[in-house]
This record gives C-alpha cells, structure tokens and sequence, in this order.
C-alpha cells in the first residue's frame, strides 16, 4: 500500500496490470457463464430462473463490496492521509452503484416469475435500495463541492457514518422474517447450495470481483490523470 | 465546560425565540403536510385511521428535514462558527448542545402537536397519545442524524436540496421502528430499537458532524 502511495508509480502499476487483469476477468467470466447458463441443470424448483442467481449473487456482493472498500479507503483519507485513498474512493462509488443497480434489477426479474411480484418491502431489499440511495448521496456531495481537498473529507464522514447499512443488509434476513433466502454460501456448516450450481457461481464471483478491480485500476489512472491536469491548469492560470 | 455549552443552548434558543418564528414555521410545515394527504388520499376515515401514525411520522420527518440546512449555517455567516471551532470545549459536545436546541425548537413541538393532529385523522382513542409519545422518542434520532447532514452541507451553495438526500437513506430505520412502534403487536421491540436509534446518535452523529464541520472549513 505503501509503495503504490506515489501517484506516478501507481499509474506505471496499473498500466502493467490492467491487461492482465482485464484477460483474467474475461477467461473467468466467460468460463462462469458457460457453466452457469449451458452446464449447470436447472434447479429443480426454480427451474432456469436460477441461473439469474450467477448474476445477482456476484453483483450484490460486489455492491456491498463496493462501499466496504469506499470505507476502509475514508480511513484511508481521514488516519492515514493516504493520498491515494480519495482517488479510489471516487473510483469505487459509480462501480459501487452499478453493481448495486444490478443487484437490484436481476432480483426484481428473478422475483417476478418466483415470488410472483417484482418488489416486496422487506428487510433486505429495503436495506439494499438504501445503500443504492446512499451511493447516489455521496457521489452528490462530491460533485456538490468544487474543492477536492475538501470534498475527500466531507465524502469520507458520510461513507463511514453509511457503512452501518453493510451489517444490517448483511443480517437483514436473520433480525426480520423474509422473502429473501437466508445466507446459503458463508454460514456455519459449510455452503447449502449442489456443487454443480456453487462451482460456476464462485467462478463468476471471481470473475466480475477482478473486472470490479480493473475497472477500478483504470478510473484511478483516469482520475488522478483528471487531477494533475486539474493542477497543470491552476498553475498556469497563476503564472497568467 | 459544562457552563459554555449551557450558553450555546441558551444562545441558540433565544436566536430561535427571537429570530423571526422558525419555531412555528416548521410546525405550520407539519401542519400542511399532515392536511395535505387526506386530500390526496380522500377522506376515507377508516384508511386514514390505520395509516394515521404513517401520516404523522413521516409529516415529522419531513419538517425536521426541512429546517436543517439553518442548524450550522447562521453561525458560519456570522462568523460564530469559528468561535466555537476554536473553543477549548470539545466540537462534538457544542454540536450536541446545538442539536438539543434544535430538537426543543423543532422536534418537541411536532411530538406536542401530532396527538391533536391524530384526532383530525380519526386515529382510535389512546392512539393519538402514544403516537406523540413515539415521536418524543423518535424524533431526537432523527434531529441528530440530520445535524449530520448539516454539517456536511455548510458552506455549500446546494446544500438545501442535498441535506435531505443524504439524510434521508440513514432515516429509514428510524422511520420504520417508529411507525412499527405505533403498531400492538410490535410496539415494544420497535420502542426499544428507537431508543437504541437515539442512543447510537448521540454517541455516533456530534462526533461525525464536528468532523464534518472541521472539514467545510479547511
């Protein structure tokens, strides 16, 4: 973390890793779908809706991902002046929400032909709308202040005082009786799901996780190009 | 310690007694809310007694929300704010003392007013009461998450509209356990998870608002 800290040896970093990185997200992605949507058998009460599920599962978690990563960067940018950390603050948010949305949309088309409704106002998709709000709130605040400086504290309080929606998504379906299924893959007793559905669907995490970091590696090389530019021009407005 | 932040209580409600009835304008706000959606809903007796509660809670969320944006920024105006900044009180108790003025200007009145409130809505007898009673619980919650958001806001040109954006999201648990807590069958569970809601906030939002305020300013 440390070593990355410089914004020029970060941008040498990322330019080295982001083809890899993006062949990587492809071979794993390309080889989840394939399992999931032409191997994997159809769910025995679900049918073929469950292969929505090797979407959903992924994005979700990279939603809550997303703003748990936005978290430790604001410790980043409150503790520890990492003066990188705002930039991948930044970066993650419209990852973040994208992912989020995504969350969001297959679970509406999954809920649809399976719970017979689009939407129930239960405790976890509730909470999961909320985070998705909260994304759309603080990448307001940020466009909202015209300081950068400035703009990466303020931005950091919010993300920290939000990340109490990350525990409550996460047990949101054991405090309240739901629609939602209870965890099925991190719980005590090992994973609940057939190996020939849990397979594709790690592959998938993976997956879309190492596209979440190459996008996130390139909006960090974009954003900190943004920024020098930023300061090119101030300086030769001052030198004008 | 304990006498400043007794003169920032003072200084704030006398500035809210003095200063041109904001007191009473965010309870006519109630007011207009509360009226307003038996027209959009019709004048139905029975819907409106069962969402009755709904009606008021969410009347008393919205006119906390609306008078935020005055809670830091007439003293970055004038000036005062530095004053506090540079006090040798901790920020984060002049924010709760802050916060408390607020609340007796703001939240107390709406929690006073929403039984008389809940009789116009047809709400059973008893209701009306604990209704209030519920957002006497409820509503410092909802003053303290909101001091967040208004310092995060201070000196922004949009921070009027941006105040509720971000404060909205982190009141929704609030809004659900006090609507819950008007409810038999959940009542004390929802009541309790209130006052777990007012008690996070006090601990949580002085320190994220003095932060935040520290922040604007550098």
């Amino acid at each position: 973390m440390m070593w990355l800290a410089n914004p020029t040896r970060f941008s040498a970093f990322a330019d080295a890793v982001l083809p890899w990185a993006c062949a990587l997200a492809t071979v794993l992605i390309a080889a989840g779908l394939w399992q999931g949507l032409i191997v994997a058998p159809p769910d025995y009460q679900q049918g073929e809706t469950v292969r929505i599920m090797f979407i959903h599962v992924p994005s979700a978690l990279l939603g809550m991902g997303g703003w748990t990563l936005m978290s430790i960067a604001s410790l980043g940018v409150l503790v520890w002046r990492h003066p990188l950390a705002d930039v991948a603050a930044q970066a993650a948010a419209p990852l973040g929400a994208a992912f989020t949305f995504l969350a969001l949309a297959t679970g509406s088309i999954w809920g649809k032909p399976t719970w017979g409704t689009w939407w129930v106002w239960d405790g976890r998709l509730t909470s999961f709308l909320i985070l998705f709000i909260m994304y759309l709130g603080v990448m307001g605040l940020r466009a909202a202040i015209d300081e950068p400086a400035r703009a990466a504290r303020l931005v950091a309080i919010l993300t920290l005082v939000g990340f109490i929606d990350i525990p409550i998504i996460k047990f949101s379906v054991d405090w309240w009786n739901t629609l939602h299924q209870p965890a099925s893959i991190l719980r005590i007793g090992g994973p609940s799901i057939h190996p020939s559905i849990l397979v594709p669907l790690i592959v998938n995490m993976l997956g879309l996780s190492v596209l979440f970091v190459t996008l996130l590696l390139a909006l960090m090389r974009t954003e900190l190009m943004r920024r020098r530019l930023r300061g090119l021009r101030l300086r030769a407005a001052e030198a004008a | 310690m304990i006498r400043s932040l007794m003169a920032v209580l003072r200084r704030d409600l006398t500035l809210a007694v003095r200063g041109g009835g904001a007191v009473g304008l965010s309870l006519v706000f109630f007011l207009g809310v509360v009226v307003l959606l038996p027209f959009a809903i019709g004048p139905d007796l029975a819907l409106l007694a069962r969402i009755g509660p709904a009606i008021l809670w969410l009347g008393a969320l919205l006119a906390t929300l609306i008078g935020l944006d005055r809670l830091f920024q007439p003293d970055l105006e004038d000036g005062s704010l530095d004053g506090l900044l540079a006090s040798s009180t901790p920020l984060s108790l002049i924010v709760l003392s802050k916060a408390l003025a607020h609340w007796l200007c703001v939240g107390l009145p709406l929690a006073i007013a929403a039984p008389i409130l809940g009789v116009l809505l047809n709400l059973p007898p008893g209701l009306p009461l604990w209704t209030g009673f519920t957002l006497l619980l409820g509503t410092p919650a909802l003053t303290l998450v909101g001091a967040i958001g208004a310092a995060l806001t201070v000196n922004l040109k949009r921070g009027g509209i941006l105040v509720p954006v971000l404060v909205l999201p982190l009141t929704i648990p609030i809004v659900i356990f006090g609507v819950a807590a008007t409810r038999d069958e959940s009542a004390w569970t929802a009541l309790t998870m209130l006052l777990a809601a007012d008690l996070i906030g006090i601990v949580v939002a002085p320190l994220a608002a003095a932060a935040a305020l520290r922040a604007a300013q550098t």
